[in-house]
């Protein structure tokens, strides 16, 4: 049936496309009710386009938002919504700062170094996810909740530990964890006419992007996933198991979202964590997982978009326009593409039942009613 | 009057519609007197609306005769077809539910008064008409203040207003409580009685016993006969319909065995809201019985199930599966020890509607061949084993790949049923297995269950439909109050015996 696939394909890209186009017109109204040129935007946008430094950061920021956005995307699949992508990365990457600049660390070689600094920031991450999931199994506590409060916890957490004599030195006024010796740090791409070198650890994003493919496609867990996603009384009816299947996600989506800072840890200029780490990147990652509809490719699209539109973001004040224009444009892109799924979604339901009830000759009235789909 | 009276309002001669590689329609003739209500009967895609269609104006035939009145015609568009006085009313209301009555009434042919909405002349109207036909309405009422039965009323004035006088109804009872249904046969007979036609299409057979003055059976996309609805029972119906004398719920030979498969003893259910669901329950199926469970629902029937899925935990008692305890088994170890389901709801717990019909197939097979192969999805070896439901099990489906909403309901429950046999179950929990499925699906299912019966199946049967009950099972026990109040042999038990036992009227010991 290439047909359908064709097509699916085609309503797939219908919704996000559509919310970019709406988002870009209302945007654009906005701009003018401010007195602004739209086009002025536009150019300025444009413009920064062109430049290898905002292509750069833009590139590396991707890969952080995509690991974020998968981090999402794997409870998002079984409706189960881990909130908690920005305390767990962060704690991950603070902890994992801290593992590979010890002392004790020193006669370990660089390569083993890297894997262990990785081991650390995934299981920092599962673990904290961990414990949203164990609330919520054991004691019922809703995981949206849970892990709202751990992203506060985790930053509490953070501040606690990055304390000269805990974690962390003090440099100046900057109180950071101890440099990563350069046998700890992974080597970046310097690319001519970018102060940021071309991470080479967003290579994780693309093999983390293959593997949750695998996974949500060619495996019984993900099959198990999608199930409980689509309809959680026939998986439990067919035998998966809602509390084990909660409890693998969350650890697998705690164990992605500990990856998340990596590339700017071990790729990044700073070569320790410090307060200047950034942040925002797992809520980033809420949006660019509604955006990509869990899809690993359409969430890796979503990501660039993000990145670009957020690395373009100073080019518009060369215009003199505010650049918190991009966080209006990104806030109505996600409102208007949950819309634009959920009627592409029924549209796509009638269409398929209209084309079955035509392929057989069948009455199409009839048979939608008692398909119970609610269009 | 007198003249004209013979003449038929609607007569179709030789119609035929093919769609590419199909004959939804072939050599279909169909005549409907003037000022009667006949009725169109016949399976779920028999090609019933495909036939409304052509009449409405909605596609043309590719070959026949369509004559309204005794006047040739072509229709382009449901325009012509209203021109000369078709009127639809469709299975789903096509109303706007922030409008009101009239509004929606005189929607795309508003009344104009001197360039601007007659709206004080439609609701004249639209009240004239309401009298007239006795469809009561209030014109100024919100749609969405509403009932079903009083939107149908829309509906139809909606298409009385636009002048037809050939009212086609198309499952018009389907979202219709009975009393609606009777109010709705009242309007009927009343729309009848001022000379106005209806054509019915159902496949309700009582309701259409009850409503029209001529049946008109279609099967197979073509016309089979016409049947008088005070003469023709409804299994005579049926069978016109199938084209096969229709299959009775019945075993043959008893095929029970000594062998135990599932034995309840003691089984108490208590539900998380703390009520007794079920208590004392002792239950023994034997490989080759169907025993058959009856009770009027909210009885303990879902609990029953799905304790012995494993879905609940017991509160006492134990099960056991060929010998084994498996109480404190998981769903997913039960189904892999070969306990097969068909759910009450199959959209709740039987399918994912928004999925494949092959990876549907994996559903609740995810575990074992072929749907897997150690933790991978074996998707080749699932598709192929699709194929082979589907052919083995007459689903009927264009392909395994469309989305498990779009087939009709007996053929979901045909893949369901072909799903649940797979791998060699020994044990299959069958909750209303033909329910809302139509007369082909549920011969089809008996033989299923009768053939794996034959094979040494276990079969646990909860039904609502007691004819059914009676002849599919080898023994029957009726379930009240969450406790088996008897036990049955369906030999010579009869429906009014049993439906008093389900009440409390009765015990049997």
């Amino acid at each position: 049936m290439a047909r359908f696939s064709l097509r699916s394909l085609g309503l797939a890209a219908a919704a996000p496309v559509g919310a970019v186009i709406i988002a870009a017109a209302i945007s654009s109204i906005v701009l003018m009710i401010t007195g602004h040129s739209p086009v002025d935007a536009a150019i300025g946008m444009w413009s920064g386009l062109g430049k290898t430094r905002i292509q750069i950061s833009a590139i590396n920021n991707a890969g952080a938002y995509y690991l974020a956005a998968v981090a999402v995307a794997i409870g998002f699949k079984m409706n189960l919504l881990n909130i908690g992508v920005e305390g767990q990365y962060t704690l991950a990457a603070m902890i994992a700062a801290a593992f590979a600049g010890a002392r004790w660390l020193g006669d370990v070689p660089g390569v083993l170094r890297v894997v262990l600094t990785f081991l650390v920031a995934i299981l920092v991450g599962a673990a904290w996810a961990g414990i949203a999931v164990v609330l919520k199994v054991t004691r019922g506590v809703s995981e949206v909740i849970s892990t709202i409060m751990l992203n506060s916890i985790a930053g509490a957490l953070i501040a606690y530990l990055m304390v000269p004599g805990r974690m962390a030195i003090l440099d100046g006024n900057l109180k950071h964890t101890v440099d990563i010796p350069n046998d700890g740090l992974v080597g970046a791409i310097s690319i001519s006419g970018s102060t940021t070198p071309l991470y080479t650890l967003t290579l994780v994003a693309v093999v983390v992007g293959i593997a949750y493919a695998l996974l949500l496609n060619r495996t019984v867990f993900g099959f198990s996933l999608r199930a409980t996603g689509l309809n959680p009384a026939a998986a439990i009816a067919s035998g998966i198991g809602a509390k084990k299947m909660a409890i693998t996600a969350m650890l697998i989506s705690g164990g992605v979202a500990g990856l998340v800072g990596m590339a700017e840890l071990l790729n990044g200029g700073a070569h320790h964590y410090s307060q200047e780490f950034p942040t925002g990147y797992g809520i980033m990652g809420i949006a660019i997982a509604l955006l990509g509809r869990n899809s690993p490719i359409g969430m890796a699209l979503a990501a660039l978009l993000w990145s670009f539109l957020g690395g373009v973001s100073n080019s518009l004040q060369s215009k003199h326009i505010p650049k918190e224009l991009v966080t209006i444009m990104q806030g109505l892109i996600v409102l208007c593409v949950v819309i634009a799924y959920e009627v592409v979604r029924r549209y796509k339901i009638r269409l398929e039942q209209r084309e079955v009830a035509r392929a057989l000759s069948d009455s199409p009235g009839s048979d939608l009613a008692e398909a119970g789909v609610t269009a | 009057m007198a003249d004209t009276a013979d003449v038929p309002a609607v007569a179709l001669r030789g119609i035929t519609k093919r769609y590419p590689g199909v004959v939804a329609n072939s050599d279909i003739n169909l005549t409907v007197h003037r000022g009667t209500v006949h009725a169109l009967v016949g399976e779920n895609g028999a090609g019933k609306s495909t036939l409304m269609k052509t009449l409405y104006g909605m596609h043309r035939p590719d070959e026949g005769s369509i004559e309204v009145n005794g006047e040739h015609t072509t229709f382009h568009s449901p325009a012509d077809a209203i021109a000369v006085g078709i009127g639809m009313v469709h299975q789903h209301f096509m109303l706007a539910d922030n409008l009101t009555v009239w509004e929606n009434i005189v929607l795309g042919s508003e009344p104009v008064k001197a360039g601007r909405l007659d709206a004080a002349g439609a609701r004249a109207q639209i009240r004239e008409l309401g009298q007239r036909y006795g469809l009561a309405v209030d014109p100024d009422e919100l749609v969405e203040h509403l009932g079903v039965g009083a939107r149908q009323r829309v509906e139809i004035l909606k298409v009385l207003y636009r002048g037809a006088k050939i009212l086609i109804l198309d499952e018009p009872t389907g979202v219709l409580v009975p009393q609606e249904v009777d109010e709705l046969f009242s309007n009927l007979r009343e729309l009848k009685a001022e000379g106005l036609t209806i054509i019915f299409i159902s496949h309700k057979l009582d309701e259409v016993r009850a409503i029209s003055d001529e049946i008109t059976v279609i099967r197979r996309g073509t016309t089979v006969g016409t049947a008088d609805p005070n003469a023709v029972t409804n299994r005579e119906l049926a069978e016109m319909m199938v084209g096969a004398a229709l299959p009775v719920p019945e075993l043959r030979e008893s095929t029970v065995t000594d062998r135990v498969v599932l034995e309840l003893k003691g089984i108490e259910v208590i539900t998380s809201t703390n009520r007794t669901a079920l208590s004392d329950i002792d239950l023994t199926i034997h490989a080759g019985e169907v025993v058959g469970i009856a009770g009027v629902e909210g009885n303990g029937q879902p609990e029953l199930v799905n304790v012995i899925m494993g879905i609940i935990p017991p509160a006492a008692g134990t099960i056991e599966l060929s010998g084994v305890d498996i109480s404190g088994h998981s769903t997913l170890k039960r189904r892999e020890a070969g306990v097969g389901f068909i759910p009450e709801d199959r959209h709740r717990q039987g399918l994912i509607l928004e999925a494949p019909l092959w990876e549907n197939r994996i559903l609740g097979h995810q575990t074992r061949p072929p749907a897997s192969k150690g933790f991978l999805i074996n998707r080749a070896a699932a598709r192929a084993d699709t194929q082979r439901i589907v052919a083995d099990y007459d689903v009927r489906t264009p392909s395994i790949d469309v989305l498990a909403a779009a087939l009709s309901g007996g053929n979901q429950q045909k893949l369901i049923v072909g799903r649940e046999m797979s791998g060699n179950p020994v044990l299959l929990i069958a909750a209303h297995p033909t329910r809302g499925v139509d007369v082909g699906a549920q011969a089809a299912i008996w033989e299923q269950l009768r053939h794996a019966r034959a094979a040494g199946l276990a079969v646990l049967l909860i039904s609502a439909d007691l004819e059914e009950l009676i002849g599919m099972s080898d023994s029957l026990k009726v379930l009240l109050r969450g406790r088996f109040v008897g036990t049955y042999d369906p030999h010579e038990v009869t429906p009014e015996s049993l439906g008093g036992a389900m009440t409390g009227a009765e015990r049997v010991g």
